[in-house]
């Protein structure tokens, strides 16, 4: 899409592609004409058919790229802190940390009830990540993508993690997977019996109960993670359909610069608001899961 | 929008950089936290203890300066009865020294006075004699009238 000028369709849908390598079935015929050989290929998606094409077996570079570099971030921030903590008076960076971490400490404290040293570190972490990569939604919407076009040739670029499922729905599993666990080493055979015996005492209700309890189960990891995308993703898609207008003629400029501001504004407010229910839907299903009725 | 490796690899960063928080961010920083609160409140409650104190400071020397004074008052009593004392003794000694002086000046006088009749006394029996020797025209013997002379001027 480089080189002429886009439509707008055009350019929306490159917004929306991320840059992914992944595995090309056999025999896919790619855009420059050139046949994939019978084992298939890991190659650079050169767009979204290509991307689609490889189903699972591929990677959002970008996504992973900029949600790892974040959370590199937030350790690095947060240790550099830690080390330099002391019970003296505390100033500048410090101060700022301490306040999101005795936040953090006091949510879970209000929210978890059970003994265990992971939820505190994994609400912290989520928060703060969380936070960060849906930041990353205010950086003006062409600027790193046209950078690293104009650099490295590099054609697509999202820069919001959170606007990819996978990132979301990644956390969310694991997030799963940790309730999972506790449910089972909290409760024991109890956990069945949740499964099976509620909310229908009886033993004939079993596949009933068994049915509604998965599908409760289930719906907690995908509410959590769609949520997060749908919020984020809607909101980036406002910012793209905004950048949009700004190419509609010199009469659009004004109010479409007018509307990026408000929109930033408004999103200032999604931005921490989907981070601390991230969070708190994270500590509370974590809370649910040790909790023997 | 495929759901695809990603989802494994957003998995395994999740799991890294949660057990990088729970071992070297967490601990640390709420170990600091904890540390400077129980600090703020050794802190609080020393200043408790310190106002108490001064308190009772002030009340010590409250008292202190009540009992300084009152010991001022006594010394300045006792000062001014002795003062008072002083002055009466003083003016006693000057009373009986004015007496004596006055009774030595009249034991004076009186003797000045004697002496000075006395010698009026003699001169006077002079007198008597030449006015007698004038009157009889003769002398007279003094030996042979000193006896009555002596008795006119004793008489005197």
């Amino acid at each position: 899409m480089a080189g002429s000028t886009p439509t707008v369709s055009e350019y929306i849908t490159h917004h929306l592609t991320n840059l992914t390598f992944g595995k090309l079935p056999g025999g896919y015929e790619r855009v420059d004409g050139t046949l994939v050989g019978p084992d298939g290929a890991w190659v650079m998606a050169s767009g979204a058919e290509e991307a689609s094409a490889m189903g699972f077996y591929a990677i959002h570079v970008d996504s992973m790229m900029w949600s790892i570099g974040l959370g590199i971030i937030f350790c690095w921030i947060f240790r550099s802190v830690a080390r330099k903590a002391e019970a003296g008076v505390p100033s500048g960076l410090v101060n700022a940390v301490e306040m999101i971490v005795e936040f953090v400490d006091n949510t879970v404290r209000d929210t978890f009830h059970g003994h265990n040293k992971l939820v505190a570190p994994l609400a912290l972490t989520v928060f703060v990540w969380v936070l960060l990569m849906n930041l990353m939604d205010l950086v003006p919407i062409d600027l790193v993508p046209k950078i690293l076009e104009w650099t490295f040739g590099i054609h697509f670029q999202k820069i919001v993690p959170s606007t990819d499922p996978n990132i979301t729905l990644g956390m969310a599993v694991g997030v799963f997977i940790l309730m999972l666990y506790y449910s089972v080493k909290v409760k024991g055979f109890g956990f069945v019996k949740e499964l099976t015996m509620t909310p229908f005492n009886h033993w004939a209700f079993i596949p009933v109960n068994l049915f509604m309890e998965v599908v409760g189960l289930l719906a907690k990891p995908f509410s959590l993670g769609l949520r997060l995308f749908g919020n984020l993703y809607a909101g980036e898609m406002i910012f793209i359909l905004i950048a949009a207008l700004f190419s509609a003629g010199a009469l659009w400029m004004v109010p479409a610069g007018l509307l990026q501001v408000a929109w930033g504004i408004f999103h200032l407010l999604v931005i921490p608001l989907q981070a601390f229910i991230f969070m708190v839907l994270t500590v509370v299903y974590l809370s649910m899961a040790h909790e023997d009725h | 929008m495929n759901i695809n490796l990603t989802l494994i690899g957003q998995m395994i960063a999740f799991v890294c950089f949660v057990m990088f928080c729970m071992k070297y961010v967490w601990p640390p920083l709420l170990a600091a936290m904890a540390e400077r609160e129980k600090k703020i409140a050794d802190g609080l409650a020393a200043a408790d203890r310190a106002s108490h104190d001064l308190e009772l400071a002030q009340e010590k020397a409250v008292e202190r300066l009540k009992e300084a004074k009152h010991e001022a008052a006594g010394i300045v009593d006792a000062a001014n009865k002795r003062s008072a004392q002083l002055v009466e003794e003083a003016k006693q000694a000057a009373i009986v020294e004015a007496d004596r002086v006055k009774a030595a000046a009249q034991a004076e006088i009186e003797q000045e006075t004697n002496r000075a009749k006395e010698h009026l006394r003699g001169q006077v029996a002079a007198l008597a004699l030449a006015g007698a020797e004038k009157v009889l025209g003769a002398t007279i013997d003094p030996k042979a009238h000193t006896e009555l002379v002596d008795k006119l001027a004793s008489e005197l």
